[in-house]
């Protein structure tokens, strides 16, 4: 299994703090890797220096042997990388369908003076980009909200909504920070059976997730994370099984 | 199928419509020399306020120094045709491809850094345009200004006539108006307006949201040159007090007061200053024998309780997208939801 | 080396004068995050006020003060009236208002003052003082002891005292200001009406020098802006420092180049600042980039 993603040492330091210390593991394709840990182990600033929100003070990251590190946001999605956020990142004064057709813009060659006169091209985006939003909005079950405005949706629409908005352009790795937080238990087997479903096409998966039972029944590997360094790697059996893991979670309520 | 933007947003033929009408209908209504006149300007400046309210509404972006690109503009046409006799459409164009390098070149350098920085920028610009069009009198006429610049013909059709002229601006307008829906009713109004909701969302789809802002910024440039291409041909002079900030602080306050997050709020707030401001001329020489800009006190006023009790502008008040669906993707009528009803079967 | 002198200390003058203003600025936009474009029209206001009173007969040791004490009247009366009122806002009206409050004096201003040029007498009469060849207009001193006097005011308000404590805090983080019981909206008026006073300050001893008019708002006010960028938006001593380096290199332009291309090679100089060193000349701090 050819490695996607490589996490070669990334480290970070905020003042004197570390907030991640050496951390390293690799995504294979077509494999899902959850990350978990304590609160403040580090997870999200980790998150956040895959996906070139923040810059590592040491170490790198490579994705089909192409460096990100150092990378400008907008570039990752032209390489294949999605992601989704903790907080939401919707755009609530726009329609369900219009949020979704926003996942489609790096597949789409529309520049403003096309836009403004309005070239055959311009047409042809615009029924890509709808057919896409309006298949992935079908297959989630939504394609009754399509004109709905997103702000106005229920938080767990909502973070279906964010979802369908990252695999729309059918990228090759989709990360997810807490896809299931503030999700009902039927929510969050719907949310699992969509990630396992895009698995068998092929997709790999990068998620951090504090729903035990789903990352046990969802991840193929688990990077466990305690105050900004790698305790343990493995299966979730393994994890499970794992002195380190057990105490590093003791007094929280786990397994 | 049906088209996948009248699905999104609607049908904007009866606006168009409208609007087409009372361009055609008011010339009949309309006798007085004084009026054409001012609908004439007014026509000039909504090319103008147009381009500044995708700016503002759409790209978030506020420019304190508009009047310099429609300066460029009209000083490429009025040098071009009065000291080297090149014909008036070429020098238009030259004008609208000057100002775009400029503006182009400025935005990408501005445009990067976060908060008004702009505004700033594009103040400098005005005052660095404004000097040079006094201080470069052999080619500028200075501050005496610029005469004698030719009136606009067409296919033999001497636009000089005002009726003719009338008639030219407001197509070009309309072809302003049309090309900037266009903008808006594509993926780039999308991209433009998640820009407002979440920057760092719109970046994480893969968008070079500066890239946008840029091409925004130096599209209403260009809108303001070739305005400022008609009115040299219009007026047939010109000079540097025309193109200085006060000018540029007056756009600003036609597309505020209109409102800036649609491209009708443009036009009503141009033609509503317009005739307040001919208004309060009036009222001041009349009855208050003042002279001098007294009307800005007005001005400053209305800016103010505008922008604190209606800071959507006059079009918010009107609520001209139950006639005019331009933008309305907010809300969406029953017609549009049955069409959706229909769309299932993709 | 004479000329060179000359240019100098014209420059440092002139410089003080953009530096008075760009404190005021700055003062504002670190507690309320509102860029004023108003506070030029602070220094028309306390200029020409301070013309009036002193041609009511009060003297000019008395007429100062009075003409400081009503432009922050204004100042605050301005707060209270136009930008409170739009607090929750977004960053462009709120721009757009303090356009709207600087047209809107202006024009008062006109109503007020009429459009011919007012002089105001000097501080102290008295000749200019020679100094290495150079002349040196004692006004132009009273201007730098005035602004020494500033900076050492202003860093003990905000280093040493609780109010200008506060005021800092609600600039860096307004949520947990008013979590500790500081009223952010209270914060704003008080930056209004200090920044009003100092831009009054700065009109008060330009006015003797170039005479006060109605119109000299706007100018001046983008003068302090510009001094401001320089210094990186958010720091008083570099703003100072950008305002003295503003006033230098339009006399040195105006001196060496042409008089007329002055403005436009300090705006030029802006523009430059803007694209190579948008974080300020001064700092080291990395600036905003998105």
């Amino acid at each position: 299994m050819g490695d996607l993603l490589q996490v070669n040492g990334l480290t970070k330091k905020f003042g004197g703090v570390t907030a991640v210390n050496d951390v390293s593991f690799q995504i294979g394709e077509g494999e899902i890797v959850a990350v978990i840990g304590p609160n403040g182990a580090g997870k999200t600033t980790l998150f956040n220096m895959i996906s070139s929100y923040v810059q590592p003070t040491e170490g790198e990251v490579l994705f089909k042997g192409k460096k990100l590190t150092g990378r400008k946001i907008f570039d990752l999605a032209h390489l294949g990388i999605s992601r989704t956020f903790q907080n939401l990142q919707i755009f609530s004064n726009m329609t369900v369908l219009e949020n979704v057709m926003m996942g489609t813009s790096v597949n789409l060659k529309t520049n403003v003076f096309s836009a403004g006169f309005r070239l055959p091209s311009v047409k042809r985006d615009e029924e890509y980009a709808y057919k896409a939003a309006y298949d992935v909005l079908t297959m989630m079950g939504m394609n009754d909200l399509l004109h709905e405005q997103a702000g106005q949706l229920s938080y767990g629409l909502q973070k279906k909504l964010e979802f369908a908005r990252a695999i729309v352009y059918k990228p090759e790795l989709i990360m997810l920070d807490e896809p299931m937080a503030g999700l009902n238990d039927a929510e969050t087997n719907t949310m699992a059976g969509y990630i396992s479903d895009l698995k068998e096409k092929g997709h790999s998966f990068l998620f951090v997730e504090h729903k035990m039972a789903t990352i046990m029944q969802l991840a193929d590997r688990i990077v466990v994370l305690d105050f900004g360094t790698k305790i343990a790697e493995g299966t979730p059996d393994e994890i499970q099984k794992n002195e380190k893991v057990i105490s590093a979670y003791l007094g929280e309520e786990v397994i | 199928m049906e088209k996948v933007e009248s699905i999104l947003y609607g049908s904007r033929w009866k606006g168009f419509l409208g609007f087409i009408a009372l361009i055609l209908l008011l010339p009949l209504v309309v006798s007085s020399q004084y009026v054409f006149t001012l609908l004439i300007l007014i026509g000039i400046y909504c090319i103008i306020t147009i381009g500044l309210s995708l700016l503002i509404g759409y790209a978030g972006q506020i420019s304190i120094g508009h009047a310099a690109f429609v300066g460029i503009g009209a000083y490429v046409s009025g040098v071009l045709t009065v000291k080297y006799n090149v014909s008036p459409w070429i020098a238009m164009g030259i004008g609208m491809v000057v100002t775009f390098i400029i503006a182009y070149l400025i935005g990408m350098q501005v445009l990067k850094l976060k908060g008004h920085i702009l505004a700033l920028a594009t103040i400098a610009i005005n005052v660095i345009v404004y000097i040079l069009l006094v201080g470069l009198s052999d080619y500028t006429g200075g501050a005496g200004g610029l005469v004698g610049i030719p009136n606009l013909s067409l296919m033999g059709l001497d636009l000089g006539n005002q009726l003719y002229f009338y008639f030219f601006v407001w197509s070009i307008v309309f072809i302003v108006i049309l090309f900037s829906t266009n903008i808006i009713r594509s993926s780039i109004g999308r991209i433009l307006r998640s820009i407002h909701d979440s920057e760092i969302g719109t970046e994480t789809l893969g968008v070079n949201v500066t890239k946008y802002k840029v091409a925004i910024f130096a599209l209403s440039a260009v809108f303001a040159s070739l305005a400022g291409s008609l009115y040299a041909h219009y007026i047939n002079f010109i000079a540097p007090p025309t193109f200085y900030i006060s000018f540029s602080i007056l756009l600003l306050v036609m597309v505020m007061v209109g409102g800036v997050h649609s491209i009708w709020g443009a036009i009503i707030g141009t033609a509503a200053i317009m005739f307040l401001n001919e208004a309060i001329r009036f009222v001041g020489h009349t009855y208050f024998n003042i002279n001098g800009e007294v009307e800005i006190v007005v001005y400053g006023l209305i800016i103010i309780l505008v922008m604190i009790f209606i800071p959507k502008g006059l079009i918010g008040i009107l609520d001209f997208r139950k006639i005019l669906p331009i933008e309305s993707s907010m809300k969406k009528d029953v017609t549009v939801k049955e069409n959706v009803a229909s769309e299932k079967g993709v | 080396m004479d000329l060179f002198l000359q240019y100098l200390i014209t420059g440092l003058t002139v410089g003080s004068i953009y530096a008075l203003l760009a404190v005021g600025f700055v003062t504002i936009y670190n507690v309320t995050g509102v860029l004023n474009l108003a506070q030029g029209e602070f220094a028309m206001i306390g200029a020409l006020s301070c013309v009036t009173l002193v041609n009511l007969g009060i003297p000019i040791f008395g007429a100062i003060p009075l003409a400081i004490l009503i432009t922050a009247i204004i100042g605050l009366a301005v707060e209270r009236l136009a930008i409170n009122p739009a607090r929750k806002a977004t960053p462009i009206v709120l721009v757009v208002i303090t356009l709207g409050v600087s047209i809107f004096l202006k024009g008062m201003g006109l109503i007020i003052w009429g459009t011919s040029p007012k002089s105001l007498p000097p501080l102290v009469e008295s000749k200019s003082i020679e100094f290495m060849g150079a002349v040196v207009n004692s006004q132009s001193l009273w201007i730098l002891v005035v602004l020494i006097a500033h900076l050492v005011v202003l860093y003990w308000f905000f280093e040493k005292t609780f109010l200008g404590s506060a005021l800092r805090a609600s600039e860096k983080n307004p949520r947990a200001a008013s979590l500790m019981g500081i009223n952010t909206s209270t914060m704003s008026m008080i930056a209004f009406t200090i920044a009003a006073g100092l831009g009054a300050i700065a009109g008060v001893m330009i006015a003797p020098l170039t005479d006060a008019t109605y119109e000299m708002g706007f100018f001046i006010g983008i003068k302090g802006f510009v001094a401001m960028i320089f210094g990186g938006m958010h720091s008083i001593p570099g703003a100072v420092a950008g305002g003295l380096l503003l006033g230098v290199i339009e006399a040195f332009s105006g001196g060496y180049i042409s008089t007329y291309y002055s403005d436009a090679l300090a705006f030029g100089f802006l523009l430059l600042v803007l694209f190579f060193r948008p974080q300020g000349l001064f700092t080291k701090a990395t600036g905003e980039r998105v």
